[in-house]
């Protein structure tokens, strides 16, 4: 058996500490010790993008992170999007552009657009496109995706703005 | 039969945010493996490394000694199987050859095929006792292509398979004369006489083609949780198309009455028909029997890649005869399609499609399902046509160079139109193939001009039937004037909102009052695959009938609150009951008084609806080969489609968006690679190369409706057809690029290159 390590986190806003395997991944400590369900495993070593999420504010693939590497660590997972009952605006972008119909890589592109548009307000499709390189999605061809976060952007402006 | 009129819907072709979006968008939607149960364990299977071999021994004394290991199954816990043919949907198979699947016998019949499984107390010790298992093998020689199997001194992968005359597809019939070397099944599809239409002929050409091996790719895991109570109820969890059908054969099986089994279909993270069959859920289910408690199992990408799906790699010869005018008088087309290691590849389908859109009056088919040493295929979006149609559209498209006619002027000049006999002698009916064809004349990007070095353009189109099965749905009035719909058609993506608007239509209601919700095989009648591009057509009638029902019960209880006869009252389209003497009572008001005239309104449905409408498509593509390196960049896209009515267009377009989109990964990049023993090499995502954000534009759609007369609201499905012109359209956007004419797919640019590179 291997030996459980205790790991402490702030994950969406909340100071959490959690006895993780030492082999867990963040994706399975998340999900498997977490209960946090949100984060989607699509491949389980990089190629996806589905277990999106943001640590210390960089955007990484949980599934390639360390549980134990996180402690001390900010987290945001998709079910930290949402802040007081309100949508961020890509979540509400997504949902009138019909972006999703699975909806399985929908989380991880979520959190990858999140991070896009914090650190370009304004983007271009290219743009976009290259930062969303590393997820994919099988259903949509990507195309309303793209459409859903250009929206978002003019929409975070509009806000802030 | 109803003749849909075109008429301004009130609902139909608005575009309204789905009923499980916010859950979707916010991590709270419950897929297959986020399933956590008390106790639960942990299960993963073993996979043979050898694409062929006998399994001499299997010993899990080693694995079952180790702390937090539960048990350990193979083939031989599980009730023999008998030979029977069951329907699968979109394909069909046999009981044993289905259980062989799921965990080998005697034999391991290719990479990765599944020979025991194991429950932990947590999956890394899951893991590590797969380690422990030890399996002796003894390896036999693979069988890796269609033309190494029907090889005159092939071995044979199953020796007593004697190859099948089919009567039609789906039916198979007696023995044939010509016994083939691993082709399970021989099918003919044939119309008009072959030998004169090429007679008529002035022109023939003749030319073959192949593609790889290629996989749905949903981004979601197969995944399965089973609970087999000490009652003998089993319930499984997972991710499925098919729940009812995933419990039938469950149930044939594991030899369990269908009662003692309930299958609750969670979220759906993509299918694309690859989640039909069974694989973990009956090793799930034993394993829980095993231990007493609750299995969880997910699999890892490479054993999706592995283990489940893929559709087959195929070879396809086609032959045409036309005059001088460009008018085709013969058809000919031999398909051999990859079965993998037991029969039921999609192969009569291919022949089935390929001439569909056209009107030419003699066509033959000889279509062969032939088994090899790889996973045994399963369906994938149009399973079938899109290689049967890559050669049909690319030999007209050398036909139109040679005649030199337009491309699209020639598939004009020769298109199906109402009363067209295809190949298997029915005659089209209120097609929509011309009007797309029109549209795809008149589109902003085929009247554009294409500039610059090494590119081209290309055309292509595809035919697909879509499919009809059975449905079930309830519909239940509230008190609030809203209606709780109940639906047996699990949403793969956005079914729900596609069968909610239907009822507010017929009820003359707000979609917002509509509450969609899919239940598990307890709670609702028989409903079929979400697959075959049927839910939004089958589960549509099936609604609307509920909400047929529910027109008729209230205008009783509105005579009951007016005492009046109720041949008097009249529920109207806009959702207003009115009656003699201007009386009237808005569904709002109604629902309100049922409590106290009688109780609950419901209308409920269980369909099998005929009278399903083909889909035609029209792909246009413009790329660039980049001259030194052979790579292709696909620099516009449009897709044109014949929708019947589009219910909600965002989801049409995204169904043709995501289709076309696969279809640009089988022609260019996607593509399984084995090496000479059999081993898959590239089972990851990394090397298994789907397109991603860079690999597309933005995809165009044109919807074209032309009401399918066999629906209410005129749906014919959509999800399937725009998955069979692509890879035709790219190939012939290649050669005019470069002059190169690529007839083996996918176009990578290793054998593009070699190609283009001038002979030394
Ligand atoms: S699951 Fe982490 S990248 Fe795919
Ligand atoms: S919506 Fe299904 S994978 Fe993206």
């Amino acid at each position: 058996m291997s030996s459980r390590i205790i790991v402490s986190a702030e994950i969406n806003g909340e100071p959490t500490e959690f006895l993780a395997d030492e082999r867990d991944s963040l994706l399975e400590a998340l999900r498997d010790r977490l209960g946090l369900m949100g984060t989607k495993e699509g491949c389980n070593n990089g190629n996806c993008g589905a277990c999106a999420v943001l640590l210390d504010g960089r955007l990484v693939n949980a599934c390639l992170v360390m549980a134990a590497e996180v402690d001390g660590a900010q987290l945001t997972t998709v079910e930290g999007l949402a802040r007081e009952d309100r949508l961020v605006p890509v979540q509400e972008t997504f949902l009138e552009r019909g972006a999703l119909q699975c909806g399985i890589c929908t989380p991880g592109f979520l959190v990858a657009a999140h991070a896009l548009l914090q650190e370009h307000p304004r983007p271009t499709e290219e743009q976009v496109r290259y930062w969303l390189a590393g997820n994919l999605c099988r259903c949509t061809g990507y195309d309303k995706i793209i459409t859903a976060v250009l929206d978002a952007a003019d929409r975070t402006d509009v806000a802030s703005g | 039969m109803v003749a849909p009129a075109k008429k301004p819907y009130r609902v139909i072709g608005s575009r309204p945010v789905r009923p499980d979006g916010t859950d979707k968008v916010t991590g709270r939607a419950n897929y297959g493996s986020d399933i956590r149960l008390p106790g639960m364990l942990y299960g993963r299977v073993l996979r043979s490394p050898h694409a062929h071999a006998r399994i001499v021994r299997i010993d899990p004394s080693k694995a079952l000694a180790h702390p937090g290991v539960k048990a350990v199954i193979t083939q031989a816990d599980f009730p023999a199987a008998e030979d029977v043919i069951t329907d699968l949907g979109e394909t069909a198979s046999n009981l044993k050859w289905l259980v062989d699947n799921v965990l080998a016998s005697d034999r391991a019949l290719y990479h990765g095929h599944a020979v025991a499984a194991v429950a932990a107390t947590d999956p890394h010790v899951a893991e590590d006792a797969l380690g422990l298992i030890e399996v002796e093998y003894e390896p036999l020689d693979p069988v890796l292509s269609v033309h190494e199997a029907m090889a005159e001194a092939a071995p044979r992968i199953h020796p007593h398979m004697h190859t099948v005359e089919m009567l039609a597809r789906f039916s198979p019939g007696p023995r044939s004369e010509h016994d083939i070397p691993n082709a399970a099944s021989h099918l003919r599809l044939e119309i008009g006489d072959l030998e004169q239409g090429f007679a008529e002929a002035e022109i023939v050409i003749e030319r073959e083609y192949e593609t790889g091996t290629a996989h749905q790719g949903y981004i979601e895991p197969h995944n399965g949780t089973a609970l087999w109570n000490e009652s003998g109820e089993l319930t499984v969890w997972l991710s499925t198309q098919g729940p009812f059908m995933m419990r039938d054969q469950l149930a044939r099986m594991l030899k369990l009455p269908v009662s003692k089994i309930r299958v609750i279909p969670m979220e759906i993270g993509g299918g694309f028909g690859g989640k039909i069959p069974m694989y973990m859920e009956p090793m799930a289910a034993a394993l829980s029997r095993k231990t007493g408690r609750p299995v969880k199992m997910i699999m890892q990408r490479d054993e999706v890649l592995l283990g489940t799906g893929p559709t087959s790699a195929t070879y396809v010869r086609v032959k045409l005869g036309a005059r001088r005018d460009g008018t085709l008088t013969a058809a000919e087309a031999y398909l051999a399609y990859e079965a993998g290691a037991y029969p039921g590849s999609p192969v009569g389908a291919g022949g089935m499609c390929m001439f569909s859109p056209y009107s030419i009056p003699h066509q033959r088919a000889d279509c062969y399902d032939v088994i090899v040493n790889k996973p045994k295929v399963s369906a994938y979006r149009a399973p079938g046509a899109p290689a049967g149609a890559f050669a049909m559209e690319s030999a007209l498209d050398e036909l139109a160079e040679q005649l030199d006619i337009d491309p699209l002027e020639l598939r004009q000049r020769n298109a199906a139109v109402d009363g067209t006999r295809r190949i298997d002698g029915a005659a089209f009916r209120s097609i929509g193939n011309e009007a797309v064809m029109r549209a795809a004349e008149e589109s902003p990007h085929w009247n554009s001009e294409l500039q610059g070095e090494n590119r081209g353009r290309g055309i292509a189109m595809g035919y697909w039937g879509n499919g009809g099965l059975e449905s079930s749905a309830y519909a239940t009035v509230n008190r609030d004037g809203t209606v709780g719909l109940v639906l047996g058609s699990v949403d793969i993506g956005g079914q729900r909102a596609a069968l909610a608007m239907q009822i507010a239509e017929t009820l003359g209601i707000d979609y917002e009052q509509v509450k969609p919700i899919v239940v598990d095989t307890d709670s609702i009648g028989y409903t079929a695959v979400t697959g075959g591009s049927r839910t939004t057509f089958a589960s549509g009638w099936a609604v609307h009938e509920a909400g047929l029902e529910i027109r008729r019960e209230l205008e009783a209880r509105a005579a009951r609150i007016w005492e009046v006869d109720a041949a008097l009252v009249h529920y109207d389209d806009d959702g207003v009951i009115r009656g003699p003497e201007d009386r009237s009572l808005s569904f709002a008001e109604i629902a309100g008084q049922l409590h106290r005239t009688g109780g609950t309104v419901q209308g409920k449905a269980d369909v099998m609806p005929e009278g399903t409408g083909p889909a035609f498509a029209c792909h246009i593509v413009d790329v660039e080969v980049d001259p030194d390196t052979a790579k292709v960049e696909v620099l516009r896209y449009t897709a044109i489609q014949d929708v019947g009515t589009a219910i909600h267009p965002d989801y049409v377009e995204g169904q043709i968006q995501g289709g076309a989109v696969q279809g640009v990964g089988m022609a260019l990049t996607e593509e399984y690679v084995y090496d000479d023993e059999g081993r898959l090499r590239n089972a990851s995502l990394l090397d298994y190369r789907m397109p991603t954000t860079l690999d597309v534009p933005q995809i165009e759609t044109i919807l074209v409706e032309e009401p399918n007369p066999g629906h209410p609201y005129g749906v014919r499905g959509v999800g399937e057809v725009p998955i069979v012109p692509p890879l035709a359209a790219i190939a012939n956007a290649i050669h005019q690029a470069t002059g190169v004419r690529p007839r083996t797919l996918p176009a990578s640019p290793r054998v593009l290159l070699e190609e283009m590179l001038p002979e030394a």
